[in-house]
């Protein structure tokens, strides 16, 4: 699953642990490496493990054991004010009693750097971001997003190779964390800064990143680009977790060319491609994507299996329809429909049947 | 405790229903104001606790407010509320507090019991009647103790007050009051001054400047005290070799805690220490102290009180009955400040004098010491 | 905003104005919220803003010499203070003492003077004690001309010029006015005595001190006034009138009740009425011309003299002019106070920062505990506290014990560490310690650690990040408790007390010594005011400076 640090690897953690008490470690045996420029998001649920990585790469943190290495050199003995690291921080810790650009300039200052050449980098980064006018103002007199923004342009006025984001949008509301979710990407290719970025927001994981790394239980579960991650989980948890899942458990009952054949607990039996399930009789959770779900039996290969179900609830949700059907003794079960004009519109209580493209079905581990 | 008291005396009341006319017009509580301590202790043996055996229905409160007593009293007549009932005073204090119309004027012949042989009360007292609103009960000195085994080796004990201001032959530390009162005098006594020229020298400029002058040759090696305890504490902890306090107190600490403190008598200070009845208290309260004080400066009880503590009974009549330590058993004459054998120099203030230039003198005094 | 609008006012739904019936719907709130803050502002009014205003209306008030000897402030306007002052001021002045001195109010104007010279407080008690004396002599030689000079009812009827004649109510009402001031109560109701118009204006010094002798004797001794004898004051007075060769002139055609008694006292030799020798004679004092100008420097109803005094000045009857220099002291406390404040005030931020620090970044259940020691101290009484410094440091104390037995001292040579400023500022910054580490703590809880992380991650090493991050957010705690440790200091009294000596005593040392010991209360409240304004204005300096929004108590 993980993979090995390659030797270009700008960032790697090299089998790291990290344990507060001595008894239960936060992180089990970390393997991760990225490359220069790539934008990294390491999403998890709270308590996974994701930012304890990123204090680590900080220097807020020492690993218990095991070797955290920046370009190819082991950083674990090094401060964190010597690392170079940009760094995002979550409530921004922009300094409260600095104006905006004397906040910009402190880590040119500390870096010893001339006071016009200071004044020129502060200038640009501000206008990066945009924030061009609101160098005399105090963190106290800007928005949450502009002092997001300047957040941003202070991690970066200093021109880091590696900028560390710590949920920074979490505070916004939802425009302004779209709005923001693009810009962020944007300046990082564009500078081609390499970013680690920590966040719970699956659908901000990703919209911006170019690899995803999902934690949970201080391991990474799964570390792959973000189609690839939605379309192909590797493990139910991942399924879970990225995206609207439906799940149906049962037994394989054959594995044939690539295909499975799945007992649903209710008796009725489906396709599914087989992910991490090996033999007939294991048991498997199915995970099947609501908006790949068919309800026209026209549209379905006709030796596909389909199952039985009720209509519970329709929903108008504008740009698509969202009808929980009754299936396989759970009611649940979600589809997503398009709101095109052709578009049948399911009544509560109707009768169905549904299917769906063996590929998109997937055979999980039933944890 | 003040509960327990009243209630003790309601229900010695009810027992004692249908005493005599007079005690039912009296008040049968008393606020009694004084030291604390040692002090109070004697009183309330010699005074309060007979009074009460022979009054079952009275009920006594102590308040041990006597250093402040001055303030206190002046601050309870401006609100209007008087509280106290008698008040145990110093004798300047209790002439201010006459000054002040705080303090009520009394016929001592009148209010106080003559002595057993029927000479009166004001002749008893005599002199130490030094306001028309105090009755005295007590004399104590101010006067030195100093530390046995800090006296130089070859040396005599001290036995002059100029020993105070002699470094050379008694080195070490001193502690004096912290105010000009006996020490003014004892400076000038010390640089040459008649006895009964002091006041004449004081009263001058140039004599004030003689006496701090004098003062100044100590002045690094003086412990200023403002609580009488302080003294033998210091002396008890060898911070001082010689030091000034109230005789009683020295006395405790050489006989009832066998502190290494000899006593030096010379040019003792004589002061006085009596009780004021509180101007326009209410006539139940009134008549009530008028008994009490009547009762407790008799002959025979202040004779008593000086079996507790070592200060001089303030009436002539009441000197022959002084005997032993009520614990101790020792012999409490040779212990009192006016037993002939201490009294052989004694300096007796003037009330009048210190009265009209105390506030002077003592703003002179903090000037100096605060330069 | 102007009324004048042109489309009129804004009205609600019933057609009345909106504003006022916002101001209608406000109304019960604000009634409420009044009434709950009620408690407070009373008790606030009482025991904080009375006992303040009180002090500062202390400080200059002197309302004392006028009221006690008001003819004598009047008759001294004029006197020019180049010799002593005439028989007539000496006059007012035995009718002002006489009276005071029945009232037992003249020791007190003695007690008041004396603050201001030495020797008043002796004079008017001597002299106090002598006025029956002096106005004896004068009713002794009465009493020789006619035994009816000493009947009480003939005096009455003397002075209330018999029955139905036209009553001097003003002289009578002027006297009970003197008395309410002496005795400060107010007195109503009938004297039982009104002089006659015709008698007062023949015998006007005698018809005045009767009056007096009249309102006295029915509202303070609470006697009828026809019954009793009158002063020794009144004769005196009696002998002044007839001194005048007006008088019997006047009494010729006089035939009220006891004209004739009058008359033939008139025509009788009496002794000369010479108050001045015979103040003299009581006390030579008398003739200094100092205590002369003393009673007319203080004798406004208000004076700025006690202020004066706080700030080592006098008030001469030449003008304002500093003390003599042995008698300058509150100018070397003031400056004393304020300095050794700031430097309790200073070690008290150097020993308490650190600990906050501590406190504030430690896990919850430690700092809780840390906090009861930090707040230890402030369950054990003050005196303990500062008698446990005196046995510490001490010559024959632990510390300097430990320090010969280390033998880093000689025992001859032992460190004086207590009765000075030293102990002071030892036990003081010890004792106000929790009052700025309490502030500074809760300043510094509210700051995030993610400032600091902030700060390395951009850079700065952890001594910068300190400096130029952490330690400017927790100015507002150090602002706060400095100015709670500052103002508590310079009015602290006990400790400097009891371990100052001489070098360590506080301003608020000799307020305490004049309150409680030489009573001049007066001069007490002129130095707890200038103390009070000391620490209004080093306020203010401080809002001025840094801004008092950023004084924090607390998150």
């Amino acid at each position: 699953m993980a993979e090995t640090g390659h030797n270009d690897a700008f960032v790697a953690f090299e089998r790291v642990q990290k344990s507060y008490d001595g008894e239960t470690l936060v992180v089990k045996d970390l393997n991760l490496s990225l490359p220069k420029g790539e934008f990294l998001t390491m999403l998890g649920p709270s308590g996974s493990g994701k930012t304890t990585c990123l204090m680590m790469l900080a220097g807020f943190e020492t690993a218990t054991h095991g070797e955290i290495k920046l370009d190819g050199v082991s950083i674990n003995n090094i401060p964190p004010h010597k690392r170079g690291i940009g760094m995002v921080f979550q409530n921004y810790a922009l300094f409260p009693h600095m104006t905006i650009a004397e906040n910009l300039s402190f880590p040119l200052e500390v870096r010893k750097i001339g006071k016009s050449d200071r004044e020129a980098k502060v200038k640009r980064a501000l206008e990066m971001v945009e924030m061009g006018a609101f160098g005399g103002r105090r963190p106290a007199q800007l928005s949450g997003g502009q002092q997001q923004r300047v957040a941003l342009a202070r991690a970066l006025v200093f021109e880091p190779e590696l900028v560390l984001m710590d949920e920074p949008l979490g505070a916004l509301d939802k425009q302004l964390r779209e709005k923001m979710q693009f810009e962020i990407t944007h300046l990082a290719h564009e500078l081609g800064i390499t970013t680690v970025y920590v966040t719970h927001d699956q659908t901000e994981a990703l919209t911006m990143s170019d690899r995803v790394a999902v934690f949970n239980d201080g391991k990474i579960q799964q570390i792959a680009p973000p189609d690839e991650l939605y379309e192909s989980p590797q493990n139910s948890f991942v399924a879970q977790f990225i995206g609207e899942n439906n799940t149906l458990e049962g037994t394989v009952k054959e594995i044939n060319n690539g295909l499975a054949l799945v007992q649903l607990d209710d008796g009725g039996l489906i396709d599914a491609k087989p992910v991490n399930v090996e033999k007939p009789g294991d048991r498997t959770l199915i995970s099947i994507r609501p908006e790949r779900v068919e309800f026209n039996r026209e549209r379905l290969s006709p030796d596909a299996h389909t199952l039985k179900a009720e209509v519970v609830e329709f929903i108008y949700m504008g740009d698509i329809f969202r009808t929980r059907l009754r299936v396989a003794g759970t009611d649940e079960f979600i589809i997503k429909t398009r709101n095109a004009p052709d578009q049948r519109r399911l009544q509560p209580g109707e009768q169905i049947e549904i299917g769906w493209l063996p590929e998109d079905c997937r055979a999980l581990d039933a944890t | 405790m003040r509960l327990t008291k009243t209630l003790l005396a309601t229900t010695a009341l009810t027992v004692a229903a249908g005493a005599s006319a007079t005690a039912q017009d009296m008040a049968d509580s008393m606020t009694l104001v004084s030291w604390g301590g040692a002090y109070q202790d004697s009183q309330q043996k010699a005074y309060v606790e007979p009074y009460l055996a022979a009054n079952p229905g009275v009920s006594v409160t102590w308040d041990e407010s006597s250093a402040e007593a001055v303030a206190k009293l002046r601050a309870m007549t401006e609100a209007g509320n008087v509280t106290w009932d008698l008040v145990d005073a110093v004798a300047s204090d209790a002439m201010r507090l006459c000054d002040e119309g705080l303090a009520m004027e009394l016929d001592h012949d009148e209010v106080l019991a003559a002595a057993p042989d029927g000479t009166d009360a004001s002749d008893d007292f005599g002199d130490l009647i030094v306001s028309d609103c105090f009755v005295p009960q007590i004399v104590y000195s101010t006067t030195f103790g100093y530390r046995t085994d800090m006296v130089p080796e070859g040396v005599d004990a001290p036995d002059s007050i100029c020993d105070v201001f002699d470094l050379e032959t008694y080195p070490g530390k001193r502690s004096l009051q912290k105010r000009p009162i006996d020490n003014m005098e004892w400076a000038l006594y010390c640089d040459g001054v008649a006895k009964d020229e002091l006041y004449d020298v004081l009263s001058t400029d140039e004599g004030v400047d003689r006496a701090l002058a004098k003062l100044d040759t100590i002045k690094d090696q003086v412990v200023w005290w403002s609580a009488g305890a302080e003294t033998p504490q210091l002396l008890a902890d060898g911070e001082v070799f010689i030091g000034s306090t109230y005789n009683g107190r020295l006395f405790s600490a050489i006989a009832e805690q066998d502190q290494p403190i000899g006593m030096m008598w010379d040019l003792q200070s004589f002061d006085l220490d009596g009780w004021i009845v509180p101007a326009g208290l209410p006539e139940d309260r009134l008549a009530r102290v008028l008994d009490f004080l009547k009762f407790a400066t008799d002959t025979q009880r202040l004779a008593d009180q000086a079996a507790y503590i070592s200060y001089g009974p303030a009436r002539d009549s009441s000197a022959p009955l002084v005997g032993k330590h009520a614990e101790l058993g020792i012999d409490m004459a040779p212990h009192m400040p006016t037993d002939p054998a201490n009294a052989t120099n004694v300096h007796i203030y003037d009330y009048e004098w210190w009265a009209d230039n105390r506030d002077d003198l003592d703003a002179k005094f903090q000037a100096w010491l605060a330069q | 905003m102007s009324d004048t609008t042109d489309t009129g006012p804004v009205l609600a739904a019933d057609g009345t104005p909106l504003k006022r019936s916002l101001r209608r719907a406000l109304r019960a709130q604000k009634i409420r919220a009044l009434a709950l803050i009620a408690p407070l502002l009373i008790f606030v009014l009482v025991a904080f803003i009375a006992p303040i205003a009180d002090m500062l209306f202390r400080s200059v008030e002197n309302q004392i010499v006028g009221n006690t000897v008001p003819m004598t402030v009047e008759e001294l306007r004029d006197w020019d203070g180049e010799a002593v002052p005439d028989e007539q001021v000496f006059r007012a002045m035995y009718f002002d003492l006489f009276l005071a001195a029945e009232a037992k109010e003249h020791t007190k104007l003695g007690s008041r003077l004396n603050y201001e010279e030495s020797g008043v407080s002796s004079l008017f008690r001597t002299t106090g004690r002598d006025v029956d004396d002096m106005g004896e002599v004068f009713q002794d030689a009465f009493e020789e001309i006619s035994s009816d000079f000493e009947e009480a009812q003939v005096w009455y009827d003397m002075m209330s010029g018999g029955d139905g004649v036209e009553g001097n109510e003003r002289l009578l009402s002027n006297q009970v006015g003197r008395l309410e001031q002496l005795e400060t109560e107010t007195y109503s109701g009938d004297v039982g005595f009104v002089p006659g118009s015709a008698i007062s204006d023949i015998l006007p010094n005698t018809a005045r001190a009767y009056s007096a002798f009249a309102a006295f004797t029915h509202f303070v001794d609470e006697d009828v006034v026809a019954e009793e004898e009158p002063w020794e004051a009144v004769y005196a007075a009696l002998a002044l009138d007839l001194e005048d060769p007006g008088t019997a002139a006047a009494l010729a055609n006089y035939d009220g009740p006891g004209a004739d008694l009058l008359r033939q006292a008139a025509a009788t030799d009496m002794p000369k009425v010479d108050m001045k020798s015979a103040f003299i004679e009581s006390n030579k004092d008398w003739n200094r011309i100092e205590y002369w100008k003393v009673i007319k420097t203080y004798s406004p109803p208000y004076t700025t003299g006690y202020f004066l005094n706080a700030v080592d000045m006098e008030k001469t009857a030449e003008g304002i002019a500093l003390r003599d220099e042995d008698e300058r002291i509150y100018g070397i406390l003031f400056k004393r106070t304020m300095f050794m404040s700031m430097v309790i005030t200073c070690s008290c931020i150097a020993l308490g920062y650190p600990v906050a620090w501590i406190l504030a970044n430690l896990p919850a259940r430690t700092a809780n505990l840390l906090m009861i020691l930090v707040l230890l101290p402030f369950w054990t009484s003050l005196l303990v506290r500062t008698s446990a410094w005196k046995i510490m440091l001490q010559q024959q104390g632990v510390i300097n014990d430990t320090l010969v037995w280390l033998g880093l001292v000689a025992d001859e040579s032992r460190l004086v560490m207590i009765n000075n400023q030293f102990g002071t500022i030892v036990a003081m910054t010890h004792i106000l310690l929790p009052f700025m580490i309490l502030p500074m703590y809760s300043v510094m809880q509210t700051i995030p650690p993610s400032y600091l992380r902030a700060a390395k991650s951009l850079g700065a090493t952890n001594w910068t990040a300190f400096w130029r991050v952490y330690f400017p957010q927790s100015v507002p705690g150090i602002g706060a408790g400095s100015i709670l440790v500052f103002i508590l200091a310079i009015g602290y009294y006990i400790t400097p007390e009891i371990v100052g000596g001489t070098t360590g005593t506080f301003i608020s040392n000799r307020i305490a010594y004049h309150i409680s010991t030489s009573l001049n209360w007066g001069l007490a409240a002129a130095l707890g005011s200038i103390l009070l304004a000391v620490v209004l204005i080093l306020y203010w300096a401080y809002d001025k400076i840094v801004g008092i929004d950023n004084v924090k108590l607390g998150g």
